[in-house]
């Protein structure tokens, strides 16, 4: 039986961090660096006339500058979009511009230096001649006429348009409705704010032209191939990718970026090490950013309640180039998504996806799933405000009922598993809501404002089978890949292609390789993020990595397994049918005759001597596997949370808030917690707080942590969590993803307890961030 | 221009630019990269280093500033191979994910258990208010904190 499957084990990975040692980029230092800084554009949109690099060349200390241009003649490439959907206008986007910068934060040239300052004061001295262009930053009006072009060969700053589901459906539902709830919103920017800001080091061997880059990455191997084939030019098998410890990602270290390409480029010339730090100015400016949807959607509901039809039209504001992912994240990621936890079948969704003169956006915790469980649980909200029933009753009404999983919704899924109606009653139970309900009602007759907001979540998580992605539009697969070495002395080694960057790896994956093989915790130890080490591999995102990654391990584990019984049937001179593998102690024996037994450590030596094998046998204990999986997960959510909002100031406080989750199996429940808390936290960081703002020359007004209101521990309350168990029956550990669904459910179950809260305000709706300010103007209204 | 600091016990004389940020001589002259760098404005905290017993975020301390005096980083806080009943508390209560601001988050909670050794939960938030954690939802930090506390009772 399981031992550690399922068991709160504190992190393995945690005493490194709780002594200074974790091993970031810019920790790293090699002898002879040079430090690599970024001439970046103040404007929004302008054209470079002329760049003047002769005084920062003479500062001393200064090694060499370089210009856009002088990257592509040194031979460069593009960066590659790795999703095409039908039709789309990818622009060039260079790793430094040559001819126009496009947002504020564009990189137009670099300084190699002797010294961080001196790189510093080195961009001071580079003279860039602009002509400032009028801007675009609104994902609508870019594509309205007459809007500037951020790319002279994007007509309107189209970049691509998707739509699905059924629309004759969907026209019917609302030709024949009885009640019609509309809505028109934006679902703000987002700034991702990885504490560790991106860093790239890079060293040049000259001998034997093999370059190694150490680069903040969530999926190193991805962003070799990127390196490799489309802008370094520099062969695989010459180049190591190295994302050691990573300070969270969230999303933004997924993609490729110039800097990786910028540094080891630098490297080469100058043949020295180079690094390159960002600031968090520089992060705010150039780490892809989340959401920035504007929608205009409408339900279509019978008088009983039913949802019987969905209408969604989305501009998606893709931001000056088109990021790596970028496409995915309104489309697959999102319209697929419009089915929330409800049976209907009505259901249609269109988007465009347009270019703007701000930093591109892409995946961002959660990316696209939480921009349609935002739009669907706030239209429920409104329609049971209009039906006048109780927000729970009317989700429970329209519950896709357990006994039809698998579940094919009008929008391509097909949800695995899930029991709806259990994940509410528990999420009831524990927040006692209808003593809530009645202490809000008692709260209102004395003039306090208290909200109270539901939110029942959908996620795709996973990602994905390699056969629709591609089919999709992807240009790499989504399995994922692992190998198991067992050492002679029966220590384990496990190479995973997923790549922890504070979700835990090291603990989880090796509780999942211990309980396989029946070995102790402490012999297992976890690799990943390095591309000279582990085998090719997707990285982690999408809350890929149990799903996907686990499932590798699971399989590379069993052929271990099956190896392992071979031999001991050998030695032991029995069948292989009359051994029993012990998982609890990783032993061998002979079924009835337990004390007839062979140690995991015994016959991992006995594979490497290799003296007494079956016949025909390889040495060795070592087993690969890449798992493709066969579906998506679909984690979901019963979130309740319950809000004060200050009549004379319209400060939100968060009372209470109930968090229960249907994430599959658990491997580790700390670990699961803390993924579900930390996600909450950043989902009530976009309902209340967050913003990456852009004034209307795309200057952005939230660049720094004194602009950006990332949470605070004194603003959040303790998050009450549960769970709810359907084993997704597609992966053999039965888990799903659990790494955004607290994001996906926080940001609309906060949304809906404030617009409850200001109802007796006749208030239905206000974008977010809801702040005390926007709050306030309503309330006065 | 010279300075004499004492970190983590031992005394260092070095020469600086007058500009240096007490973090940069710390990383990058003292090569203790414990220390993290999470934004330019002072907000996040990550950099937080304890100056003669007080935290102090080290991106808005001159070294120059910091001359003559005591400095304990991350490193210098386990003693003997035993971890700081913080820097348990951290492990047991699941206080950290990627780790990245948690040397500046044990300080500044070390700093709050000398300040206030009994604190509350709204005391230890308040406490805590100026570091940044972007993964954790600062709910298993509060815990580690109270867990610290707990365990420092009996001048531990």
């Amino acid at each position: 039986m399981a031992k550690y499957v399922g068991a709160s084990i504190k992190r393995k990975e945690d005493p490194r961090f709780i002594q200074g040692k974790g091993g970031y980029v810019a920790n790293l230092q090699l002898p002879n660096m040079a430090y690599v800084a970024v001439k970046r554009s103040p404007y929004g949109h302008a054209r470079i006339k002329s760049i003047n690099t002769k005084k920062a060349a003479k500062l001393p200390g200064v090694i060499a500058v370089f210009t856009g241009q002088d990257l592509i003649d040194g031979g460069v490439g593009k960066l590659p979009c790795g999703w095409n959907v039908p039709n789309i206008k990818v622009p060039a986007r260079w790793p430094l511009t040559p001819d126009k910068v496009r947002h504020v934060g564009d990189g137009v040239a670099c300084v190699a230096a002797e010294s961080p300052s001196i790189a510093a004061d080195a961009l001071d001295l580079i003279e860039v001649d602009y002509e400032p262009l009028p801007a675009v930053v609104d994902a609508r009006k870019a594509a309205e006429p007459g809007a500037p072009l951020v790319h002279d060969d994007v007509p309107s700053n189209v970049s691509y348009t998707w739509g699905i589901g059924d629309k004759d459906a969907c026209d019917k539902a609302f030709a024949e409705a009885d009640r019609v709830v509309e809505l028109e919103l934006v679902n703000q920017r987002l700034i991702p704010t990885a504490i560790e800001p991106r860093a790239a080091v890079a060293q040049w061997n000259a001998a034997t032209e093999e370059m190694t880059l150490w680069t903040t990455s969530q999926n190193p191997h991805p962003i070799r191939l990127l390196l490799s084939a489309f802008t370094l030019g520099i062969p695989e098998n010459k180049l190591r990718v190295i994302s050691p410890d990573v300070g969270g990602g969230f999303g933004s270290k997924i993609f490729h970026y110039p800097e990786e390409i910028i540094v080891p480029w630098v490297a080469r010339k100058i043949n020295r090490p180079a690094k390159w730090v960002a600031t968090r100015t520089e992060a705010s400016t150039t780490d892809s950013q989340g959401r920035d949807h504007v929608t205009k959607c409408k339900m279509a509901l019978k008088k009983d309640g039913t949802i019987t039809g969905l209408h969604v039209q989305t501009w998606s504001n893709q931001g000056a180039y088109i990021s790596t992912f970028a496409p995915l994240i309104p489309t697959a990621l999102y319209l697929t998504l419009l089915s929330g936890l409800y049976k209907m079948k009505g259901i249609w969704g269109e988007m465009w996806g347009t270019l703007t003169n701000t930093v591109p956006v892409d995946a961002y915790r959660g990316a696209g799933r939480p921009e349609a469980a935002y739009l669907i649980e706030r239209l429920v909200d409104l329609a049971a405000l209009d039906l006048g029933m109780d927000p729970i009753d009317l989700r429970r009404k329209n519950f896709i009922p357990k006994e039809e999983f698998p579940y094919q919704t009008p929008v391509a899924f097909a949800y695995d598993s899930g029991d709806y109606h259990k994940l509410f009653d528990k999420a009831v139970e524990m927040a006692n809501y209808k003593a809530m309900r009645k202490a809000q009602a008692e709260a209102r007759k004395q003039g306090k404002l208290v909200g109270i907001g539901v939110a029942g979540c959908i996620e795709a998580s996973g990602p994905a089978p390699s056969r629709v992605a591609g089919a999709l539009g992807s240009a790499v697969g989504f399995w994922e890949s692992a190998v198991i070495r067992a050492h002679p002395s029966g220590k384990v080694s496990l190479l995973t292609g997923s790549h922890s960057h504070g979700q835990g790896h090291e603990t989880t994956f090796a509780q999942v390789v211990a309980d396989e093989l029946g070995v102790s915790l402490d012999d297992v130890e976890v690799v990943h993020g390095d591309s000279a080490r582990v085998p090719f591999g997707m990285g982690t995102y999408g809350s890929r990595s149990a799903a996907v990654g686990g499932s590798a391990i699971v399989h590379s584990a069993r052929k271990i397994r099956a190896k392992v019984l071979k031999i001991a049937a050998h030695q032991l001179e029995a069948a292989e049918e009359d051994l029993v593998y012990d998982q609890d102690n990783g032993k061998v024996y002979v079924k009835g005759a337990p004390n007839k037994s062979k140690a995991f450590g015994e016959l991992a030596f006995a594979a490497y001597t290799a003296h007494n094998l079956p016949d025909g046998m390889e040495p060795g204990l070592e087993e690969q596997a890449f798992y493709d999986p066969a579906n998506f997960t679909f984690p979901n959510s019963a979130h309740i949370c319950q809000v004060e909002v200050d009549r004379e100031t319209g400060e939100v406080t968060i009372q209470r808030y109930v968090a229960v989750d249907d994430v599959g199996k658990v491997i580790n429940p700390l670990v699961v917690d803390g993924q579900i808390v930390g996600g909450v936290a950043q989902g009530v960081g976009q309902a209340l707080w967050e913003h990456g703002l852009y004034d209307e020359n795309g200057q952005l007004l939230s660049a720094t942590l004194m602009e950006y209101a990332v949470p605070h521990a004194d603003k959040l309350p303790m998050i009450e969590t549960a769970r709810v168990e359907t084993p997704s029956p597609h992966n053999p550990l039965g888990v799903k993803g659990a790494g955004e669904m607290g994001t996906i459910a926080a940001t609309v179950a906060v949304a809906n307890a404030v617009m409850d809260a200001l109802a007796p305000f006749g208030v239905r709706h206000i974008d977010m961030p809801l702040t005390p300010e926007k709050i306030w103007r309503a309330m006065q209204k | 221009m010279k300075v004499t600091i004492t970190v983590n016990g031992a005394e260092h004389a070095d020469e600086v630019e007058p500009r240096t940020l007490l973090v940069h001589y710390v990383r990058e002259t003292l090569g203790l990269t414990g220390t993290n760098v999470g934004c330019d404005t002072s907000q996040c905290g990550a950099c937080t280093v304890l100056m003669d017993g007080q935290a102090v975020k080290s991106c808005t301390v001159l070294a120059a500033q910091a001359d003559g005096s005591e400095i304990t980083t991350i490193e210098g806080l386990a003693k003997n191979g035993t971890l700081h009943p913080v820097q348990q508390g951290f492990w047991e209560k699941h206080g950290l994910q990627c780790g990245f601001c948690t040397p500046g988050m044990i300080l500044t909670a070390v700093d709050l258990l000398q300040r206030n050794p009994n604190p509350t939960e709204a005391e230890i938030r308040h406490g805590l208010e100026g570091n940044i954690c972007r993964c954790t939802g600062y709910q298993n930090i509060v815990k580690a904190v109270q867990y610290a506390a707990e365990n420092m009772k009996g001048g531990a």
